[in-house]
């Protein structure tokens, strides 16, 4: 199964639930595409909510990476919540958690952005 | 066929296309061989990553799609390990000479961490160029005692 993405506005932040797998294929250009779209239409305020993510390989820590990258460069911030143990595990391994901010929690998360 | 003396048995050794699909079915026969041998949940999903990224090398990299090329692709169960074995028919590669994906420049780079996975997440791992074929890349999981 691929990754399925929908988002949400929580004020003036949108949140993106992902509900999958972000592996190489369609999962990774999903969250690809989705990214670049909603900061083409003014979105800078981006929330990546991983609860219901159940698996990312290494292309999908790389469209992690391209997504916050499209994001900061166009004057967005992109962050992540609700990751699971195995992925905040990938994100110790692969050091990218000193590079997204992390949260457990959702209005802690969007707090942030204030 | 099982090698008396060391107790191993090729539990799988086939050959497969060049194609994501592949990956997914690799990934599939290796966590279908690996609960049957009794590995936990987490050596599951770990062994599965591993063998899933080194089957995205030999896809991608190795064999670039090439439906002429195949992945050679082997698991061998052992009383003490499991040993999965990934070759291409590519044109090999110098391991020597990867960017490190730690390293500070190289944090925000599309690729270039599927080696870094790998070797996080099974005991062993052998790197070598296996004229005349590729590049063979040998995972293994030693299981824990019980």
């Amino acid at each position: 199964m691929s990754v399925k993405l929908t988002n949400r506005q929580v004020g003036d932040v949108t949140v993106i639930d992902a509900v999958g797998r972000i592996t190489l294929g369609e999962g990774s250009s999903t969250f690809r595409d989705t990214l670049r779209d909603l900061v083409a239409k003014g979105h800078k305020k981006l929330l990546l909510n991983l609860a219901e993510v159940s698996y990312i390989d290494s292309s999908g820590i790389g469209e992690l990476v391209s997504g916050f990258t499209t994001v900061t460069n166009q004057g967005g911030r992109l962050k992540l919540v609700g990751l699971t143990k195995r992925v905040k595990d990938l994100l110790q391994i692969t050091k990218l958690y000193t590079v997204f901010e992390v949260y457990d929690d959702e209005a802690e998360a969007v707090r942030s952005f204030a | 066929m099982a090698d008396n003396q060391s107790g191993a048995a090729k539990a799988v050794e086939t050959l497969l296309e060049s194609t994501l699909d592949s990956v997914d079915e690799a990934e599939s026969l290796v966590i279908d061989i690996a609960t049957k041998a009794g590995l936990s949940e987490d050596d599951l999903h770990k062994l599965g990553m591993a063998v899933r990224e080194a089957m995205v090398n030999a896809v991608v990299h190795g064999n670039r799609y090439n439906l002429k090329k195949k992945v050679h692709f082997s698991v061998e169960n052992s009383p003490d390990r499991l040993t999965v074995t990934v070759t291409d028919e590519g044109e090999g590669f110098d391991f020597t000479r990867l960017p490190d994906p730690l390293a500070e420049e190289n944090l925000l780079r599309q690729s270039g961490r599927g080696l870094l996975l790998i070797r996080a997440f099974v005991d062993e791992v052998h790197l070598e160029l296996a004229p005349p074929l590729g590049t063979e890349v040998r995972m293994i999981k030693f299981r824990s005692p019980s």
